[in-house]
């Protein structure tokens, strides 16, 4: 999409795959125009989506081997277009995990994590993987 | 991460004093806690008042230090700003959690 459809330029970042780089990158893009400018509400959506998404990478795709990771936020006339890409392990099966909520049984057995995907899910549209040579290039959209 | 504890009544009222519960805290967060748990034997209050952002790892710690402070000794929660109550919701975690607006609505009960 030309930098110039529907609401400014877009915002390139590459951070270390790590959690300390996520948390940074995170402040980085708050503060960025595209996020800037949005409500409270929408860069709350933002932070939670891209953390998911990040961590996921830092902890399944590198699974704690050093990497990289790219982040393009695009405006466009109905929110932010936003391109995460990284050159780790595939996701198992070449497709998004499912993201069933996790199911909350007795209090003993709560669960401590699965909810990752779920939340991605719940507030971004339009996801879509793909794995293209020997990168996984997620995208999706927050609608304002 | 910091983390602040005070008795009140039977109750110990924990709270955290940093703006994130990350994945890279999420581990510290545990340790804090299991510290700060150490005294008292009543209902435990996590103010989280000071945290704007705490992801699926952060739930996952205030998951695990409820379970692992047991039945006899329930965690409950003040004070979710925005972002943080929507995380709750979004994972029906706001079922299982007995979530206060604020520290003072929690202590209403404290012995």
């Amino acid at each position: 999409m030309p930098a110039d459809q529907g609401g400014g330029a877009a915002f390139c970042l590459a951070l270390p795959a790590t959690a300390e780089g996520v948390r940074a990158a995170l402040r980085q893009a708050l503060t960025s125009p595209p996020l800037r400018r949005q409500s409270p509400a929408f860069r709350g959506a933002a932070e939670l989506v891209l953390a998911e998404a990040m961590n996921n990478i830092v902890e399944h795709a590198y699974a704690g081997q050093p990497g990289r990771i790219e982040l393009r936020m695009q405006p466009h006339a109905g929110g932010l277009a936003f391109l995460v890409t990284d050159w780790g392990r595939p996701m198992p099966g070449g497709a998004l995990p499912p993201g069933n909520p996790p199911v909350l049984s007795a209090e003993a057995d709560l669960p401590e994590g699965g909810f990752g995907w779920h939340l991605i899910r719940r507030l971004a549209s339009g996801l879509d993987y793909r794995r293209i040579a020997d990168r996984n290039v997620l995208r999706f959209d927050l609608l304002a | 991460m910091e983390i602040e504890a005070r008795t009140q009544g039977d109750m110990l009222v924990v709270r955290v004093r940093q703006d994130r519960i990350d994945a890279a805290a999420a581990i510290q967060f545990k340790d804090r806690m299991r510290e700060a748990t150490q005294v008292g034997q009543g209902r435990v209050l996590l103010d989280l008042s000071q945290v704007a952002f705490l992801d699926s790892s952060g739930l996952g710690a205030v998951v695990a230090v409820r379970k692992s402070l047991g039945p006899d000794r329930p965690l409950e929660l003040a004070g979710l700003t925005p972002t943080v109550e929507k995380v709750f919701r979004l994972t029906r975690m706001d079922s299982i959690f007995t979530i206060h607006p604020a520290v003072q609505d929690g202590l209403r009960n404290a012995g």
